[in-house]
């Protein structure tokens, strides 16, 4: 209880409830309040991170949105990501993963743009998610469909995955560790609507992605890390490299100066190299299990930022245990030929016993399947 | 992980404060996961929310599951009502590339079945000490290119056990060992499976008293390249291997699926294997089978670490029982190889070799001895095809191969007590009081 401010425990637990309830009405806000890890609130709105008010769900004071350049794929959801910090505490840069203070929070909440009717949109447009004049910070509840809302928070002894469910009212998210399906529409613009299941992942499950030291179990956040926040992020005070921003408002240290910092590619970017581009792509999605310490090093295929041996790449390796993941093919890449390749059959299929990754889509990433598809056509060699 | 397993005792306590109505079975200890339509919710919690020592009991009954299951907490045994009174079915998973993934070290589960999963059935992903015990892994359609790759499947454990367990319909491996240390695999029955038992990349493997039959292959013991650790030191004894004449329904590009339909022992490009005991018969292509890495078809520096080994090194055959077998083999080459060879009526002898060797370690011509083929095994023949010559010099001459190697040490795990062998049930009635 160390962190509740001044109040018991039960008093709190009355508080949130009382305000989520008179959410949009209830100022000034109360401040964040970071529960101590065998006391999670049921409810996502006693944490007084993101709650809604005004009919958009808004950031608290301290609590920033942030983006990367490249993000995993989960069914076209859009993400509203933030980190928080205890005042006067700040993350240590490093090249790898920052040194986050204990307290700090990071959510990330999953959420469709709303079409006609029942549908939900499949568009790589953000612009229309947020409330009137207050873009890239709240969502407007009309305009979205909000699916799940997970917490990360560091301890003193690690990270802890939080994760919570939103409800068919949209008025609450649930703390619940054993996931939850919901049947969506997807709407393409101009396009046919796609039916499938949004599946949240267990408690088990998020760890099985964040932890990317599979033998050590740790949980750590996996996208904001320098390379994948280096990039610009439109504030309300105008649009701002994220690395500075954070230094600018304290959450961030011991940035080395006079250096180039690390970025990665944005996979969409298609004025930039294919090679980055892919190579961005693989890392985000692949990278926290195909490692050398990941869940995925049982396959020997290596897929993080770092490696550059093109057979741990999967140039001409044979597969290991893929089972009906091969696809009937050889090599995990064979180049100039995606359709002899593995990886390619992998992440074009939806499959659970052959797709890759294993969790988080039920749907085909058209964008990154055909991104993969250049790069494997546009390599050089046989493996003969 | 310490993190996520407050999370369950959280919930409790938060529901107990908050006066929620709710779920309150998140118990300390046995915990009774009871028969509802929301079973797989409450089994999910109780694995996630596990604590070590827990006993998280299965009672009898079919239940339907439709989304992968874990568990990534150490200390921690799943226990059925029996093989077939407790079953997972996994019929129309959604999610999820296992039926149960497992983290954690000092793990058993026992006494239930997982069935029709949509990928592998059980997989145990780095942990030592693990006991997979009377279990049933089965897809209930037989053998199908579109079931699941694995059914019991360790991989990068250490001190295991798999035993009294069935495995059932595998489109790769019913019981799959990969890339761990000291393992036994005793008393399993394997069949209508791509390759009945694997061990590959394991060093250390005792496989005994298992019975493989109708499967493709029925004991494979593998290296595969590109992995950290070679594996060596399996020693296959007092199995029954017989009939394994599925035809190959694995998925092209996996390595099994260069495994000839009859094949009773495959060796590949593994070392220092001792196979003795076995009633091994009637297996249409061989009853054994020695090869290199080579056939497996994709040999190529461009495939394969530089350091890898394809060479099988130190196999040595034994006082096995062989009866019938190689009448009728799979593989084009090799129908003509016995055609040619042994005739309308005839069959390849028992021992079925590819004859490539490392010439880089030939001494005046020879392989030292500890690194031969070695068969000391009454009256069993064997056939080098000449595989790199393409099956020019054809050889059944034994007499090189008329040699003893050192016998390899038996696989001990601590947990495996002598005097609890043969007492499943007083055993568990123990634990259950321990932990009740």
């Amino acid at each position: 209880m160390d962190n509740w401010i001044s109040w018991g425990g039960s008093a709190l637990l009355a508080v949130g409830v009382v305000m989520s309830a008179l959410s949009g009405c209830d100022k000034p806000r109360s401040q964040v309040v970071v529960f101590t890890e065998n006391a999670i609130p049921e409810r996502l709105s006693d944490w007084n991170l993101v709650n809604i008010i005004n009919g958009a769900l808004t950031p608290n004071s301290g609590v920033v949105p942030y983006d990367l350049n490249t993000a995993l794929f989960t069914d076209y959801a859009h993400k509203l990501r933030t980190v928080w910090m205890p005042t006067g505490t700040s993350a240590q840069y490093d090249e790898e993963q920052f040194n986050y203070p204990v307290g700090t929070v990071l959510t990330k909440t999953f959420y469709y743009p709303r079409g006609e009717g029942e549908t939900v949109l499949r568009t790589d447009n953000f612009a229309n998610d947020y409330a009137e004049g207050r873009a890239g910070e709240a969502l407007d509840m009309k305009r979205v469909r909000l699916m799940e809302t997970r917490l990360l928070v560091k301890r003193e002894d690690g990270w802890q995955a939080i994760p919570y469910v939103w409800n068919e009212a949209q008025t609450e998210a649930v703390f619940e560790i054993a996931g939850d399906t919901s049947r969506l529409q997807l709407k393409k613009k101009a396009g046919n609507v796609s039916e499938f299941t949004y599946v949240v992942p267990d408690a088990n499950q998020c760890a099985g992605c964040h932890a990317d030291n599979f033998t050590g179990k740790e949980i750590s956040p996996l996208g904001p890390r320098a390379r994948h926040l280096n990039r610009d992020y439109p504030y309300r005070s105008g649009a701002e490299n994220q690395l500075e921003y954070w230094q600018k408002i304290g959450y961030l240290s011991d940035v080395p100066e006079n250096e180039i910092l690390p970025s990665q590619a944005k996979f969409s970017d298609a004025s930039l190299p294919l090679e980055a581009r892919a190579r961005a792509y693989l890392d985000i999605n692949c990278g926290h299990c195909h490692n050398p310490a990941g869940a995925a090093d049982t396959s020997g295929l290596m897929l993080n930022h770092s490696e550059t041996d093109l057979r741990r790449l999967g140039v001409c390796k044979p597969p290991v245990a893929a089972g009906t993941g091969s696809g009937e093919r050889l090599f995990s890449i064979v180049p100039g030929e995606p359709d002899h390749s593995i990886l390619n059959f992998r992440v074009e299929s939806v499959d659970p016993g052959a797709m890759m990754p294993e969790l988080g889509r039920g749907l085909v990433h058209e964008e990154g399947v055909e991104l993969l598809r250049q790069w494997v056509s546009a390599m050089p060699g046989t493996c003969t | 992980m310490k993190s996520l397993t407050h999370m369950g005792v959280a919930m409790a306590v938060m529901l107990a404060s908050a006066c929620s109505p709710g779920d309150q079975s998140v118990q300390k200890n046995a915990l009774d996961v009871k028969a509802n339509s929301d079973f797989q919710k409450q089994l999910l919690r109780k694995l996630i929310s596990a604590k070590p020592g827990d006993v998280v009991l299965i009672p009898e009954g079919e239940f339907q599951i439709n989304r992968s299951l874990s568990l990534n907490v150490d200390g921690v045994t799943i226990r059925g009502a029996g093989m077939d009174k407790s079953i997972l079915s996994f019929k129309g998973q959604i999610q999820g590339a296992e039926g149960l993934l497992v983290n954690a070290s000092d793990f058993t589960i026992e006494n239930l079945a997982i069935e029709d999963t949509v990928g592998d059935a059980l997989k145990v992903n780095e942990g030592e000490n693990i006991i997979i015990r009377n279990i049933r892994v089965e897809w209930t359609n037989g053998p199908d290119t579109e079931n699941g790759a694995y059914g019991i499947y360790p991989v990068q454990t250490k001190n295991t056990l798999v035993e009294g367990s069935i495995a059932i319909g595998a489109s790769d491996a019913g019981i799959y060992v990969g890339q761990s240390r000291n393992v036994i695999v005793r008393n399993n029955h394997a069949e209508f499976n791509v390759a009945g038992i694997e061990v590959e990349n394991t060093i250390g493997a005792d496989v005994y008293d298992n019975v493989a039959t109708n499967n493709t292959g029925g004991i494979l013991v593998f290296n595969m390249p590109n992995l950290p650790q070679p594996g060596h030191g399996t020693r296959i004894y007092r199995n029954n291997i017989f009939k394994n004449n599925v035809a190959n329904f694995g998925h092209e590009g996996t390595p099994v699926a260069a495994v000839p339909a009859g094949s009773g022992i495959v060796i590949n490009s593994n070392d220092n294997v001792e196979i003795f005991n076995n009633d091994i018969a009637d297996n249409d292509t061989a009853n054994i089978i020695v090869s290199s890495y080579f056939t497996a078809g994709y040999y190529s520096d461009k495939s394969t670490q530089k350091d890898f080994d394809p060479y099988p090194e130190g196999i040595y055959i034994y006082d096995n029982h062989f009866t019938g077998g190689g009448e009728s083999p799979d593989h084009l080459e090799l129908k003509a190889l016995k055609l040619a060879r042994f005739g309308l009526g005839g069959s390849i002898p028992d021992v079925l070799w590819d004859g490539v060797v490392d010439r880089d370690k030939l001494v005046d011509g020879e392989l030292p001895d500890s690194l031969k083929l070695c068969i000391d095994n009454a009256d069993a023949g064997i056939v080098n095809v000449d595989f790199l010559n393409d099956y020019q010099n054809i050889s059944t001459d034994i007499s090189a191969h008329k040699c003893q190697l050192k016998k390899l040490p038996q696989i001990v795990l601590e947990f495996d007590q002598p005097a609890n062998e043969g007492k499943t049930s007083s055993h568990l009635a123990v634990l259950e009081g321990a932990n009740g």
